[in-house]
């Protein structure tokens, strides 16, 4: 029994409940793999004495015959889930030693289910980004990136460093975040299996907030039946988040059969765009394909205000962000850079331990909620989404499901784009709208592009219908049979 | 109220409304489980909420809900079935939060008014405009050591009603009978304790001026830190008269914050219209808008205890009390009860002057308020009953009155302890009066030319007799034995 660490967390749970293997061995192979692979650079902060004592804790309870639905399953957690007593960092030098003292309930679910916490994975501080590049504790590596090519192809982002670890086989499942399409983009660049549920699905108490309306807690995986193993135990009502949703989690896992028949899955020709690298749109019509010999029915439906996705994303986060942002002030926690007055305090504090995107994002965000600006910009823009989700109500009415790419591109190299925001903001195209209108969306890995990395298929589904999503994308993934391995990875 | 400031160009008039901030009473803050006691050790009631750390969430007080609705009914307001809260924007280190959650365009109260009671006994409606729950800030300490400034959180994040006046008011002292009334009627419903010493209700003052019949209104300034009703006269009588002097000299006031300085009984500017926050309001993205629904607002109408207005009203009607002595009992809501206990089978007029006159003023005196009272309304029922039979005097009942109030001693008991039983047997009398008489020759004389110098007698009876003498048959015995009967 080598190479624990390539277990998927369906196989390690159905091995450990068998006990023909340990969650401490299990953990132990996945360390051995974190620090093999740590020019990977997808962890913030290891915890292996942590995970090591979760796992013993796990085994023993395990050979009792008890545990919960990831009882000993190692996983990664996106560095900006607060967990007590581990520094919690959202990938910002403004944050670089705080400590929690308490848990978000996204992951207190899962210690409660039995999982074991690895470490803490590597982002784009305070998740803006679709690179990894923005984080203060350096970019994350793809492990597409073959050896020795130069500089390195970036993992998507935000949630850049748990796409990378579960990718390169560091841990078989993380958790993200996703407020633009942080978790479908990295996961369509990393060849993994992506899922953001619908806003509301997850409580966001205790994650650092980056676009409270946008911000939706989800999982990375390397199979469906993974992702919706992980995201059953991380999602449910929360009293302490007003916005999340009093509904009971279905059994998505147990319920997966990647039955598509039947199915209407509609295909938005707003999604087309113009200077699309042709393998995305081959890779959509496959997609498109395998449904419709799987017995879907394929339609075409229209998203007529899609175009205006990205400026409404890119007006609604920032304002979201200038404010959330607000209380790092160096006062209470975090970085303080003395100044000569309260004024300069702030002035340096802020303009110390925020980098350029968030320094970025702030200044936008503050612009379009100024007096005088607000209607223009912030006021327009909400109505803009609201015309966005009657979109996709429009066309749900004549669909179950939604099949696109998920990202424009394949993975870009580090560096790329860097100096160019709006081409940056553009690798979100197919993602954000989701966001906007609080839907359920999954990325798939269906296919290799000429360069040789991974590319995404992404499924949109109705509110509260995760169900759905997970099915059709279990369809993709059987169809896709998408089997390469990155090249980037240090075996043992 | 005529009010108006006779300038060298001739008269002005005072255009005024206020904006009341009054702590909610609840024991949890506005979104957050901690505890909102006034006086706690500095930083001990504060949540992670509250001290904004990452990634926490509000979560809305339901209590703090019903309790402004139930301010909101008392002002005959309009309730809005759904408000939104909103972030108000801007830095300071004692808002955590880098933002303080407020209501901005839709307000859980909207129009209401608040009848003030004036000195003739007519009364004045003051428009409510808005009332909206908000937050409060922690406290910045500065000074308290040396070179830094301190912050307590303690106070972050309890709930506050903004009540928001129209600008009705016309006279300085028309500002204190709202003031007062809201805080009667506050204190009525249980929203706010309405203690202006501790903060929980703090006030700023609107104040513009505009010559006698012009309709339109002058460029107002906003006064802050108004915060007893001792200043509040005095902060807007200042700036107004500030404002006239400036116009009369073909200036211009200035839109401005201004603060009121007790110490110098002046108000100076705090910063002007360029120096104005944008606060940059925005829905809260956290909190979803607020709804409430028939059942909760009928339920909180039916709670609502009977409000200064309609007690005072009924006293007048049922108890024949003057408008002035009915409006003085119901001021505070346990005064008002205390008199009905006390008049409950008695002469109510009676009741109410006695504790008018001697309650409140030896609740006065010590420094009690009405919940405090040491003498409980049965007592001062019982000294009330012992004055109607007649066991005994007006003067001694005074005197058991402050025993009582003092020892805590009941009237009767006090009465039959110390022998202040009134004496109305003539044959005990009589020898004091004889004896006097016959010691005051020259006094008898002058009270027989002059019958008011009988009272003489009669005191000096009185006095003889320890005042347990009833005075009428004192009265009686003294113009008998000097033949004037």
């Amino acid at each position: 029994m080598t190479r624990l660490e390539r277990l998927g967390l369906v196989e390690a749970r159905t091995l450990l409940r068998r006990r023909a293997i340990g969650a401490v061995e299990l953990t132990r192979a996945c360390l051995a793999a974190m620090e093999r692979n740590r020019a990977l650079n997808a962890f913030i902060t290891e915890t292996p004495e942590r995970a090591l004592a979760m796992a013993e804790a796990a085994d023993a309870r395990l050979a009792r015959g008890e545990g919960g639905p990831l009882e000993g399953l190692p996983i990664a957690v996106k560095d900006l889930f607060c967990t007590e007593g581990v520094r919690t960092t959202a990938g910002s030098k403004i944050l670089a030693n705080f400590v929690p003292p308490y848990e978000s309930t996204v992951t207190a679910r899962l210690w409660a289910a039995g999982a074991v916490l690895l470490g803490k994975t590597n982002l784009d501080e305070f998740a803006m980004g679709s690179s990894n590049t923005t984080s203060a504790f350096g970019p994350v590596v793809n492990p597409w990136t073959p050896a020795g090519s130069s500089p390195p192809f970036v993992p998507g982002g935000s949630s850049g460093g748990s796409a990378a670890a579960v990718a390169g086989f560091l841990c078989p499942a993380a958790t993200g975040t996703d407020t633009g399409g942080s978790i479908r983009q990295p996961a369509s660049f990393c060849g993994i299996v992506g899922i953001k549920p619908t806003y509301g699905r997850c409580s966001r108490f205790g994650i650092v907030a980056f676009a409270s309306s946008l911000d939706q807690a989800g999982a990375f995986a390397r199979s469906v039946a993974d992702a919706a193993l992980l995201l059953q135990a991380m999602a449910g009502f929360d009293p302490k988040d007003s916005t999340s949703a009093e509904l009971p989690v279905p059994d998505w896992s147990g319920e997966l059969r990647g039955r598509v028949k039947g199915l209407r899955i509609g295909i938005p020709k707003e999604y087309r765009l113009d200077g699309m690298p042709s393998e995305i749109e081959t890779l959509w019509a496959r997609g498109a394909d395998w449904l419709r010999a799987q017995g879907a029915e394929l339609v075409e439906v229209s998203l007529p205000h899609t175009r205006y996705a990205l400026p409404t994303y890119y007006i609604v986060a920032p304002a979201e962000a200038s404010s959330n942002l607000a209380r790092y002030d160096g006062m209470r926690y975090g970085l303080r850079v003395t100044g000569r007055d309260l004024v300069d305090t702030y002035k340096k504090t802020r303009g110390e331990g925020f980098g350029a995107e968030v320094r970025r994002r702030i200044l936008i965000g503050t612009y379009v909620l100024s007096a005088g600006y607000y209607d223009a910009y912030y006021l327009k823009a909400q109505k803009v989404r609201r015309r966005i989700v009657e979109d996709f109500e429009a066309a749900f009415a004549r669909c179950d499901a939604l099949l696109t790419p998920t990202a424009p591109s394949a993975a870009f190299r580090i560096g790329e784009r860097s100096d160019d925001p709006v081409a940056m903001y553009l690798n979100d195209v197919f993602t954000v709208t989701v966001n906007l209108a609080g839907l359920p969306g999954i990325s798939v890995p269906a296919g290799l592009s000429a360069a040789g990395l991974p590319l995404g298929l992404q499924v949109i589904g109705k509110p509260w219908d995760e169900a759905t999503v997970l099915e059709v994308a279990r369809a993709l993934e059987e169809a896709a049979e998408f089997r390469a391995l990155p090249p980037g990875v240090v075996e043992a | 109220m005529a009010w108006t400031i006779a300038g060298r160009t001739g008269e002005w008039e005072l255009v005024c409304g206020l904006e009341v901030h009054a702590q909610v009473i609840s024991k949890a803050k506005l979104f957050s489980a901690a505890a909102t006691e006034f006086g706690a050790e500095p930083n001990s009631r504060v949540s992670p909420v509250d001290a904004g750390m990452p990634g926490m969430l509000p979560v809305l007080n339901g209590f703090c809900v019903e309790q402004a609705v139930k301010t909101g009914l008392a002002l005959e307001a309009e309730i809005n079935r759904v408000s939104i809260f909103e972030r108000k924007n801007y830095f300071y280190p004692d808002l955590p939060q880098g933002y303080q959650i407020s209501q901005y365009q839709q307000p859980i109260v909207g129009r209401g008014r608040i009848l003030i009671d004036l000195p003739d006994g007519t009364s004045r409606a003051i428009g409510i405009t808005r009332l909206h729950l908000e937050q409060d800030a922690g406290k910045s300490l500065h000074g308290a050591r040396e070179g830094v400034t301190l912050i307590d959180l303690n106070r972050c994040g309890v709930a506050l009603m903004e009540i928001v006046s129209e600008p009705d008011i016309r006279a300085p002292e028309e500002a204190v009978l709202y003031l007062k009334k809201l805080r009667s009627i506050l204190r009525y419903v249980g929203t706010c304790d309405g203690n202006m010493e501790e903060g929980s209700l703090r006030c700023d003052a609107n104040v513009s001026v505009r010559r006698v019949g012009d309709p339109r209104f002058g460029t107002r300034c906003e006064i802050k830190n108004v915060n007893s009703m001792r200043f509040v006269a005095k902060a807007i009588e200042y700036e107004a008269r500030r404002q006239v002097d400036i116009l009369e000299s073909g200036g211009v006031v200035e839109q401005e914050t201004r603060l009121f300085d007790a110490a110098r009984g002046e108000t100076r500017s705090m910063r002007g219209k360029e120096e104005a926050h944008d606060y940059r309001y925005f829905p809260d993205p956290d909190l979803l808008p607020l709804e409430l629904d028939e059942a909760l607002i009928e339920r909180l109408r039916a709670e609502l205890p009977e409000l200064p207005d309609a007690k005072r009203a009924r006293f007048v009607s049922d108890y024949g009390l003057s408008a002035y002595d009915a409006g003085v009992l119901v001021a505070e809501r346990a005064a008002a009860d205390y008199f009905e206990a006390v008049a409950k089978g008695r002469d109510a007029k009676f009741a109410a002057n006695w504790v008018i006159n001697e309650l409140f003023g030896a609740l006065a005196r010590r420094g009690l308020e009405i919940e405090a009272c040491p003498l409980p309304a049965e007592a001062l029922g019982e000294i009330l009953d012992l004055l109607a039979e007649g066991t005994i005097s007006g003067k001694i009942a005074k005197e058991v009155f402050q025993e009582a109030f003092d020892s805590g001693a009941r009237p009767r008991a006090i009465v039959e302890a110390k022998g202040l039983r009134q004496v109305t047997d003539a044959g005990a009398i009589e020898p004091v009066v004889a004896k006097l008489v016959a010691d005051n020759p020259q006094q008898a004389e002058n009270a027989r030319k002059n019958p008011k110098i009988v009272g003489w007698f009669v005191g000096q009876v009185m006095k003889a007799t320890g005042g347990k003498a009833n005075p009428a048959l004192v009265n009686e015995l003294v113009k008998k034995a000097l033949g004037l009967g």
